[in-house]
């Protein structure tokens, strides 16, 4: 075969699944008077973190109530719990700290 | 994410900066490309409370604005019409590469990111069709899924798919069945944790003799062409078949692992161990030939031999010495595992698997200070599960195992020059049948 020829190869990727749209939820009016919840996600001290942004409202926006709450297990696990949770007494929800 | 999508709630996710790339990824294959997030530097961990506000109070490394006016907005804007046009989209990988020259070919899988940056074989239709003759399976019959972490979408993988990439890792077509039954794992040899992990591959039965591995003299280093190159497509395939294993968007190793060239992969000496093989452990026969992968793997620790008045210590330091997350695989040279029997008596692998377990322990207090401990087992802890919700009523000085019985392995391997060993910290996944791939 001359340097010049061209070949035929295989590629080597793999299939990647279909992207589904998945539409978020609608934003609120405002902050005022509701309920954030503060999601820890339990990895790399983000309680630590979490609590300052608590402290963040107290300060700057102490009309907006805040709730501190870990997840119910290791955060590679879905927590079908803490959403449901949040979902009948929050707001929002902030979550953190991920990678 | 689960959250805003399924349950409604408005939210935003913070994250660190050095993993931007990562998670603007993640949220567009997941079909939420305008997911709100928020960057803070890295790292958080360790920093006290007064450097973490300062990180809120500041702005945010990627965008330069400040961080809660980031959150506030995340919470309250609405979405634009941009954002809310649909996002849904078939993706497909085409079979073949537009031809071209050889020259141009390599330097076309080295630049999209296909090679482990060594020279590789291209995968020519004629080359692929020599390793798809060794296997029984059709072409298109799919393999299995593989995804480099829990976060990212799993990816699928045909027959073919993987004969391509075990023709680029340089292996002959007789290896085939091995590679194809290191693909059904599952597991990946390139996840993408930061923690920078490789994997192990372990070979059983009549196919170490069939392909001519190497058990003996060597076995663990590139000293035979099939342990080389069976372990070089391990890991070849697992980064193209997962969708890639990109330094910063798809690999996230902080360190990077040099195990990871061939992962670690021989063949157990059967013939020189004095206890059971470790597919027989795991329910094959010994006639069948199966292979057996782990991962996580990044430590070790080794020794000369047992020493006959500290060998107990000196194990229970190279235990000690370990991450409590990072479970201990023995891999001994036959003439430790005969020293083994000699020093305490373990006829089989159980009961010394009994004794690592019962003598690697550390204070309570410390075990549940480790970051790895605090990150993924301190949570289902808490949750209940066992066998740590028990470990968590230990009084803190008390000395409680490090690992779970199951977790704790041991492979014989090595040609006998001297009883050196070493423990691999690593998480055994499973055994796969190479039988069922011919």
């Amino acid at each position: 075969m001359a340097r010049d020829d061209k070949i035929t190869v295989l590629n080597p990727m793999g299939y990647p699944p279909k992207v589904t749209h998945k539409p978020l939820a609608p934003r609120l009016e405002t902050l005022d008077g509701r309920t954030v919840y503060l999601v820890d996600c339990r990895f790399d001290d983000a309680d630590v973190f979490l609590k300052q942004v608590q402290a963040w409202f107290a300060e700057h926006m102490p009309s907006v109530r805040t709730i501190l709450k870990p997840i119910s297990n290791v955060y590679t696990k879905d927590d079908p719990v803490t959403w449901s949770e949040i979902k009948a007494n929050g707001d929002a929800a902030i979550i953190g700290v991920g990678h | 994410m689960t959250i805003d999508h399924t349950y409604g709630v408005p939210t935003v996710a913070f994250h660190t900066h050095t993993f931007e790339r990562v998670v603007r990824s993640v949220v567009e294959v997941s079909g939420m490309p305008h997911m709100r997030q928020v960057f803070v530097p890295m790292p958080v961990m360790g920093k006290t409370p007064q450097q973490l506000r300062a990180y809120i109070d500041g702005n945010d490394p990627i965008t330069g604005r400040p961080v809660m006016q980031e959150v506030i907005e995340g919470l309250t804007k609405p979405f634009g019409a941009e954002e809310l046009k649909e996002v849904t989209f078939e993706r497909s990988t085409p079979r073949l590469v537009e031809p071209d020259t050889e020259e141009t070919l390599h330097r076309l899988f080295h630049d999209n990111l296909w090679t482990d940056q060594l020279p590789i074989i291209l995968p020519t239709e004629e080359r692929v069709a020599a390793m798809l003759a060794h296997t029984s399976h059709k072409p298109d019959e799919v393999v299995g899924h593989m995804r480099a972490t829990v976060f990212r979408e799993y990816w699928e993988y045909t027959v073919e798919k993987v004969a391509v990439n075990a023709v680029m890792a340089g292996a002959r077509p007789e290896y085939f069945p091995v590679i194809l039954a290191l693909a059904a794992t599952g597991a990946s040899a390139r996840g993408s944790t930061s923690s920078s992990a490789a994997a192990m591959v372990v070979v059983n039965g009549p196919v170490r003799h069939e392909l001519s591995m190497n058990a003996g003299i060597g076995a663990m280093g590139p000293h035979n062409h099939a342990n080389a190159t069976i372990g070089r497509a391990y890991g070849l395939l697992s980064q193209n078949l997962q969708g890639g294993a990109v330094p910063g968007l798809t690999y996230m190793g902080s360190q990077g692992n040099n195990y990871a060239y061939n992962n670690v992969t021989f063949a157990e000496n059967e013939e020189r161990s004095p206890w059971a093989p470790f597919h027989v452990q795991h329910g094959f026969k010994p006639t069948d030939s199966a292979v057996s992968v782990f991962t996580g793997c990044r430590s070790t620790a080794f020794t000369l031999g047992l020493r006959e008045k500290h060998w107990r210590e000196h194990i229970r330091h190279m235990l000690r010495g370990m991450d409590p997350h990072n479970p201990p695989t023995l891999v001994l040279d036959p003439l430790t595992a005969q020293e083994f029997i000699d020093r305490g008596g373990f006829t089989s692998k159980e009961p010394l698997i009994d004794w690592l377990y019962d003598n690697a322990r550390m204070a309570a207090s410390e075990y549940w200070d480790y970051q790895l401990i605090q990150n993924y087992i301190y949570p289902r802890a808490t949750f209940g599960e066992e066998p740590w919700a028990s470990k968590l009523k230990a009084l803190p000085e008390e000395l409680i195992p490090m690992f779970r019985r199951e977790d704790i392995h041991v492979v014989v391997v090595g040609g006998e020059t001297n009883p050196y060993w070493r423990i691999m910290g690593c998480n055994y996944q499973k055994t796969i049948s190479v039988d069922a791939w011919r």
